[in-house]
């Protein structure tokens, strides 16, 4: 009998290793806010994987964000107050990334939190932030629902009045990819894949949708775990489909070996995906493979923008790391509209800040709402739903081992 | 076209894979009865030790035919190096001990590991890629990789070599001695610990080939490579009747080849579209296990178990 024991002990166990490796660190540095003179010292907090699956882009996101409140420091844009970062590492986990909104939450000097990278995340987030009454700006969440509700396709209606974005949605991602796929590449059929996340699934879905209302047809859909590696019997059923195109809403960790073991079984179709996989992680995992494959991207590169060209210049100089190209400017928006949001508090109460924290917490919320100045992406300002009215896109493919703007325009 | 014996080799590769990495539990089990959940974590560091060898011993520009025996020899080293050294400051301690300290210490060792190597190998925290062997072949209508062929050759000869050496030699029989009686084993005059030792050591070997066979095919390797294979590989070395070598490699074999068809032929059964695909591979896989538990609850090739119990 020892042994049924042991099986029932083994797989309690198990379970309690899953969950424990669901639990992330917690970064308690405590709030010491205020020090000596007139300077008071706000935390800008960040929130995004800075270890493990998209730590690429994580780190884009902590520089981006931390490159802001340098710049806001050093120009003194609000005078008497400096800001400093806190970055907390949700390792792309929803779990943890709740457990880092309590965090930051519980921080008295945090006034506002740029992040997560990841939708997924974002949801359990948003009520945290929202009882807190403290902003919370992404620079990438592209899922429709996070600003406009369950049923975003026939009532829009905006959950969480704290949460904004300083990216657009998966909505105009997935039909541009549409678009560009039908029209520009002149594909007809495409083969959708998709890891059954949020951000995923969603990008799939209307990819697939629209793909459709153009003429197109969707051969075949299939989803895997995220943590897959083996894709021998996707890539076969693939060969097999005839699709002369494979639409992957994901990240690109998995879609860097999907790619790889798809080109080695010979099957020289393009992968397109959405921004999730827009990282130069991507070409350096899938090598050589990765050549011609696509990928959408919210915004317009770091690189053509005149306005970022400082930015680049000071994370390169800095030695950063991570890659500024997805979001760090779009990160640097984000922090810049909350640092800019405190400074509009402080001028409306005569020069102070409200001295008690949730009423400053509050106003700055109803600041960012009205945010309205020229950031590095362009105009930053937000519509009734939080979601930018800066809407562009663009499209990339791989030549020559680099992400290269195909196409970019702006949606509607 | 055909895609059956595609889909066939793609899951005899992945379950030949299960198969290594489960010897390493089915073994260590079979003599000692603890289920060494770290073994995952060992064939990751074999994985590392074999890029290692590439990367930072080798010069730039040396032929993948000279590198895999030096990779394999470099991983390897590694791999048992921490499988020996588990063995002797994590468990062999608590060799008395109720069976539960052993198996947390397991878990810790697997934790630390991953983040030893998280923390201080260069450039660990993502992917790393891995040198790989991608020239195909088609044979029929089947394609496969120069990495493929190197991980079913390996597999074959791990376990020809597994089979003649516990078959033939002394220390061979004394390991099959210990594993029945460990007690009159040690009467008889066989250094237990020294077979025990013997059986991580194999376990660490067959993970380190498992490991370079992984990084080859998939082209990168992570720190937590190691969690998913090795609990697939805990899974394959139950099915085939943990403690037997043949029922470990025949179970990974199983569930490589069950998991490939339950993805890809489950959403052409009419009306099963909802339950196939790529995401419900595990389910089914699990499932498998589930109903041959039920019917043979000592798994495929297990045997023994009333002695045990």
């Amino acid at each position: 009998m020892r042994q049924r024991s042991m099986v029932i002990l083994t797989s309690v166990l198990t379970t309690g290793a899953l969950t424990l490796t669901a639990c992330g660190s917690r970064d308690d540095n405590g709030g010491g806010s205020s020090d000596g003179g007139n300077t008071t010292t706000l935390t800008i907090g960040v929130d995004a994987p800075l270890s493990g699956e998209n730590s690429t882009t994580g780190l884009g996101i902590q520089y981006g964000a931390q490159i802001a409140v340098d710049d806001a420091n050093k120009n003194n844009l609000v005078p008497g107050v400096k800001f400093k970062l806190k970055a907390l590492d949700d390792k792309a986990q929803p779990a943890t990334g709740q457990s880092n909104a309590t965090a930051l939450t519980g921080d008295k000097s945090v006034v506002g939190v740029v992040g997560p990278l990841n939708s997924g995340v974002a949801q359990t987030m948003q009520q945290v932030f929202a009882s807190a009454n403290m902003v919370q700006i992404s620079p990438s969440n592209t899922n429709p629902e996070l600003t406009q509700g369950k049923n975003w396709q026939t009532d829009k209606k905006r959950p969480y009045k704290t949460y904004f974005r300083t990216a657009t949605t998966d909505e105009l991602q997935g039909s541009f990819a549409a678009g560009y796929a039908f029209n520009d590449l002149k594909k007809k059929k495409a083969f959708v894949v998709d890891d059954k996340q949020t951000y995923g699934a969603g990008l799939a879905k209307i990819f697939a949708e629209q793909f459709k209302k153009l003429g197109g047809t969707v051969v075949q859909t299939d989803h895997i775990n995220t943590g897959d590696k083996d894709f021998g019997s996707l890539v076969t059923k693939i060969k097999n489909s005839g699709a002369d195109i494979l639409y992957y809403g994901g990240q690109y960790d998995e879609s860097s070996l999907i790619t790889k073991q798809l080109k080695g079984a010979g099957v020289k179709i393009p992968l397109f995906g959405g921004d999730g996989m827009f990282a130069s992680t991507y070409i350096e995992t899938a090598g050589a493979a990765s050549e011609g494959d696509l990928a959408t991207a919210i915004g317009v590169p770091a690189d053509t923008l005149p306005a970022a060209k400082n930015f680049i210049a000071t994370y390169k100089a800095k030695g950063y790391k991570g890659d500024y190209g997805a979001y760090g400017a779009y990160s640097y928006d984000a922090a810049s509209a909350i640092i800019r949001a405190v400074k509009a508090v402080k001028d409306a109460n005569g020069g102070k800040l409200p001295t008690d924290n949730n009423d400053l917490r509050s106003k700055v919320v109803d600041e960012v709402q009205k945010s309205n100045f020229d950031g590095l992406t362009g105009k930053v300002s937000f519509d009734e739903y939080g979601d930018t009215t800066n809407k562009q896109l663009t499209v990339y493919a791989v030549e020559k081992g680099k992400w290269k703007a195909a196409k970019t325009g702006t949606a509607d | 076209m055909n895609t059956l014996p595609q889909q066939l080799a793609n899951g005899l590769l992945l379950g030949s894979m299960y198969g290594l990495i489960a010897i390493g539990y089915t073994m260590v089990y079979g003599i000692v009865q603890l289920i060494n959940f770290a073994h995952g974590e060992i064939f990751m560091t074999g994985a590392f030790g074999a890029l290692t060898v590439y990367f930072y011993i080798l010069p730039d520009g040396t032929p993948m035919a000279a590198a895999v025996p030096l990779m394999l020899l470099g991983g390897a080293i590694v791999a048992v190096l921490i499988a020996v050294g588990a063995e002797r400051f994590a468990y062999r301690p608590l060799r008395g001990a109720p069976r539960l300290a052993p198996l947390i210490t397991a878990i810790g060792l697997s934790l630390a590991l991953q983040e030893v190597v998280r923390n201080f190998y260069p450039e660990a925290d993502k992917a790393r890629a891995f040198p790989g062997l991608d020239t195909t072949h088609d044979i029929g209508s089947v394609t496969i990789k120069d990495a493929d062929i190197f991980l079913i050759c390996a597999a074959v000869i791990c376990m020809a070599a597994l089979a003649i050496f516990v078959r033939k030699s002394r220390t061979g029989r004394a390991m099959q001695a210990t594993a029945q009686d460990p007690d009159t084993a040690q009467l008889m005059g066989i250094d237990t610990n020294r077979i025990i030792v013997i059986a991580f050591a194999i376990g660490g070997l067959f993970a380190a080939v498992a490991a370079l066979a992984y990084g080859m095919k998939y082209g990168n390797v992570d720190y937590r490579m190691g969690f998913l294979m090795g609990l697939k590989a805990f899974t394959a070395a139950v099915l085939g009747g943990i403690g037997n070598i043949y029922g470990a490699m025949l179970g990974g074999v199983v569930l490589g080849i069950a998991e490939t068809l339950a993805s890809a032929y489950i959403d052409d059964i009419p009306g099963m579209h909802l339950f196939g695909g790529g995401s419900w591979k595990d389910v089914w896989a699990f499932c498998l296990l589930i109903i041959v538990l039920l019917v043979r609850p000592q798994g495929l090739l297990g045997e023994r178990v009333a002695d045990r119990a």
